[in-house]
């Protein structure tokens, strides 16, 4: 059962990490878009970007498609074979690092709760599927998710900082305007 | 923005048929397709059935009403898809605190302020307008009170309503400003922009997390959305007015445009035909934004002024109004 909580990616009790994958993500995007988005001020809905990539992941993906949702985590879609896979479906590689520690992300949090995992990182666009494992990696995850919880508990939101991706991230106008 | 406002004039019935919608009359059948409609504005007499209404909140498009004198009446405002708790708590804080909450206000009046100068400047007709602002601005900063604050505003508005009376051509001056009812024909013209003025802030505020109901200026439940009254100031002089004032000075809208009424004097059909068009057309204007660098239209300015209200909320740097530079 997926909780109205749990979908939205709030804390969920239930579970002992409240970080979301897309948190992590953003960490290595830029700490002020993690800071709006994890206060709830999110833009998204109108990117054209996302739009698109939700248009690949449902033309692509549409029929083996499954969004799981654990402790507030979205895994794009998850396939059983004998061994658990999580898939991530990206569009480009511009931001390879970011998507990478999302999903390693992801695999540390299901070894946490005791499940093995292999993950895939998917970009279509290229005809790609890059496999990333956790082993070895632990402790830049730890890391990672100390420094989102750090910004994440800033009263006001990091200083923006002009980057080259700024111009195509949905929340440009909220920070140059 | 690949998403257009509509605009209803004509009667009939809006409903979903096969994933679309349809205004349907005698005359026939319009589609409005769902993904092109940013908000509605509906001006006929208009039936919606409860599946359009359905529809209408699940793609979340905002739809607004308009009486028999185009005045606002009310919104469909479909569920608020957007939360943010944190901004929700800002937003009230800074009502709550007596300090922050008069900071906002009198940047509101200020920007208003700078608006109607810029009007003026551009009417040629700013005599003595900017050292009256002087005075009264530092009037405002010794402004203890809210009362105090629209008191100062009020009289601003008169002194600007004065001079672009000189400007305006004979039988279309507003010598009082008359709300409802308007009593002439240049306040029927300015009430019936302010309305749909207010009704696009509605909707712009829709599409962000600001909770419209807390304002600063204007005492929150003043009216539902009073967080659009209060950005309405910085936007009427530069949007609304000057509407007006291009359409009787270009002579696009006559006297014939409008009729009297037992309760005053409104625009007929025709009338409101060709003030909504030019409305929608100035929305749909693009001039180049100083700080983003891209080109943004009118309408989009309102949402920018938003996001500076969030950013304001959050506490990274200090909402400062737009005066326009166009
Ligand atoms: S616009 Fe730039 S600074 Fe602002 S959130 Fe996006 S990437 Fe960060």
């Amino acid at each position: 059962m997926v909780t109205e909580t749990q979908k939205r990616g709030l804390p969920d009790f239930g579970f002992s990490s409240p970080i979301r994958g897309t948190e992590i993500n953003y960490l290595f995007i830029c700490p002020t878009k993690l800071w709006y988005f994890s206060h709830g001020i999110t833009m998204e809905h109108e990117s054209e970007l996302v739009d698109m990539g939700k248009f690949i992941h449902e033309r692509r993906y549409g029929r083996e498609e499954k969004e799981v949702w654990i402790g507030g985590i979205k895994i794009d879609f998850v396939r059983n074979g004998d061994i658990l896979e999580v898939h991530e479906v990206k569009k480009s590689k511009t931001l390879e690092k970011a998507h990478r520690m999302q999903l390693l992300y992801v695999l540390y949090y299901l070894r946490s709760h005791g499940i093995e995992a292999k993950g895939f990182l998917h970009y279509p666009d290229l005809n790609e599927v890059i496999e990333v494992k956790l082993n070895g990696h632990e402790n830049e995850i730890e890391n990672a998710m100390n420094q989102v919880q750090r910004i994440k508990k800033l009263p006001f939101p990091p200083r923006a900082e002009l980057k080259p991706i700024c111009k195509k991230c949905a929340y440009y106008e909220l920070c140059w305007v | 923005m690949r998403k257009h406002s509509k605009t209803v004039l004509s009667d009939g019935t809006l409903r979903k048929r096969e994933g679309t919608l349809y205004l349907e009359n005698r005359k026939g059948k319009l589609p409005l397709p769902i993904e092109e409609v940013y908000d509605i504005y509906i001006y006929g007499h208009v039936n919606i059935t409860s599946q359009a209404l359905h529809f209408l909140a699940q793609k979340g498009v905002a739809v607004h009403f308009f009486n028999h004198y185009g005045y606002y009446d009310g919104s469909f405002y479909p569920k608020e898809k957007l939360h943010s708790g944190d901004l929700v708590i800002r937003q009230a804080e800074h009502y709550l605190d007596p300090e922050k909450r008069l900071e906002l206000a009198r940047l509101f009046v200020k920007g208003s302020a700078l608006n109607m100068e810029k009007n003026l400047k551009r009417w040629k007709v700013a005599d003595g307008f900017s050292d009256m602002l002087g005075e009264l601005f530092r009037e405002l900063e010794d402004a203890r009170k809210i009362t105090e604050v629209m008191n100062v505003e009020a009289r601003i508005r008169q002194e600007y309503y004065a001079r672009w009376d000189e400007h305006l051509p004979e039988g279309f001056k507003i010598v009082k400003r008359t709300r409802r009812p308007p009593e002439n024909e240049m306040n029927a013209l300015i009430s019936f922009l302010n309305s749909r003025l207010y009704a696009t802030i509605v909707s712009e505020l829709y599409n962000t997390q600001l909770v419209p109901t807390v304002s600063y200026l204007h005492e929150p439940g003043e009216r539902r959305f009073s967080l659009a009254l209060d950005l309405s100031e910085i936007f009427k002089p530069i949007i609304a007015d000057r509407v007006a004032n291009r359409l009787v000075k270009q002579g696009i809208i006559k006297k014939e445009h409008f009729r009297d009424d037992l309760n005053g004097v409104l625009l007929t059909k025709e009338g409101t035909k060709k003030v909504v068009e030019a409305y929608n057309e100035e929305m749909r204007r693009s001039v180049r934004h100083p700080n983003l660098k891209t080109n943004v239209t009118k309408q989009r300015l309102i949402r920018l002024e938003a996001y500076k209200l969030m950013r304001h909320f959050v506490g990274s740097g200090r909402y400062e109004p737009l005066v326009a530079w166009f």
